[in-house]
């Protein structure tokens, strides 16, 4: 999604209703951040929307990026929002063959996932598709990617290949390196 | 952020080289650099990712094929990165920041800055920097050759580079920045010494 850098661009405040459904919508979406919203996001701060390109917006407190969200999509958090909060949203892991190319902004794949390295939820927390999921990777502690699943868990795991998530924000993409000040 | 002492928030600690988190350096491109700064700033981490054991656990997941590819494609990357540094600072070190100062009227003059952007500056938060530091009106303007730059009211040129060195003096050599006298031709068209 953001496989370009990001140029500058104009911040605005957001309108305090706005926020309070932004809230909402990001703790309906993932309920593991009830506990620590507070923290990350007081009531009372202001939140800023910096607009990407493609229609995303990022909304930001005091330059600190939080989440995007797609015209059309859920919040998604920021990777640095993940990384602060790891149990926040479910994870699925990639063998480590698969990394570099993540990492390049490839789409991920179902092999990454169904091989030894890889690992998915098992059938009773199976996730469906269209949830955001972060994507560790094997030998590693930190999340490298977040965004959508195009297909359920269980569906990869029958049917082990094709692609698994088209776009999404990655370690060293345009929105990671993106300068806020 | 707000770590508070409750908070299940996590300190994480980032490459100050690639800004990745320290584990996934070797994919960003400039591994060896990162290497070296996490050793000066991170020795505890440094010791974790970089010993042996950890070296070899990475190795042995992958077969020996698709090992060499990564390699290979890690090293092809490297270069990359290195090449697009090189000509970076190769540019910069060619080209100048020009300070003009133009005759508008008789006794006034403006003060034109040309070519910040080079050297990592952002043309309109410098413009909205010099106005307030001088108290005049300054703005990003596009010359007739298409090449953005900055216009502030007043002969302000040696504050100006004095300004510059000041605050903007990691970034900018003083070897780099030039100083050019317009004056509008008119009757007495002197050769500028």
């Amino acid at each position: 999604m953001f496989k370009k850098d990001i140029p500058p661009s104009n911040r605005s405040k957001v309108k305090s209703s706005v926020q309070r459904g932004l809230r909402q919508k990001l703790l309906e979406t993932y309920p593991g951040f009830e506990p620590v919203i507070e923290e990350f996001m007081p009531k009372k701060a202001s939140l800023e929307a910096v607009k990407l390109p493609d229609r995303v917006t990022l909304y930001t407190i005091d330059s600190t990026p939080l989440f995007f969200q797609p015209i059309d999509g859920p919040p998604v958090p920021h990777l640095r929002l993940i990384h602060t909060y790891p149990s926040a949203i479910p994870t699925i892991q990639i063998d480590r063959g698969a990394i570099r190319f993540v990492l390049s902004g490839a789409t991920l794949m179902a092999p990454g996932l169904t091989s030894p390295g890889g690992r998915l939820p098992d059938a009773e927390n199976a996730l469906e598709a269209g949830q955001i999921v972060g994507v560790k990777a094997e030998g590693k502690e930190e999340i490298c990617l977040v965004g959508m699943l195009k297909v359920g868990t269980e569906e990869i795991k029958s049917k082990g290949k094709g692609v698994v998530m088209d776009e999404g924000h990655y370690l060293g993409d345009g929105l990671w390196r993106m300068y806020l000040d | 952020m707000a770590e508070v002492e409750v908070s299940q928030a996590r300190q994480v600690t980032y490459c100050g080289v690639c800004t990745l988190p320290p584990e996934y350096c070797e994919f960003g491109g400039t591994a060896k650099k990162c290497e070296d700064w996490l050793k000066d700033n991170e020795s505890e981490l440094w010791d974790k990712l970089y010993s042996e054991d950890a070296l070899n656990a990475n190795l042995s997941t992958l077969s020996v094929s698709a090992q060499e590819r990564a390699a290979k494609d890690a090293a092809k990357k490297e270069a990359k990165a290195a090449a697009s540094e090189a000509r970076d600072s190769e540019r910069k070190a060619a080209s100048k920041v020009i300070i003009k100062r133009v005759e508008r009227n008789k006794r006034k003059y403006v003060t034109v800055v040309i070519g910040l952007e080079v050297f990592g500056l952002e043309n309109k938060k410098i413009a909205k920097d010099l106005g307030k530091k001088f108290a005049t009106g300054s703005s990003v303007t596009r010359s007739p050759a298409g090449v953005e730059e900055i216009t502030v009211q007043g002969d302000v040129s040696d504050d100006l580079s004095d300004w510059l060195l000041e605050v903007h003096g990691a970034k900018i050599p003083e070897a780099n920045i030039e100083f050019v006298e317009d004056k509008k031709k008119k009757k007495s068209e002197q050769p500028i010494v």
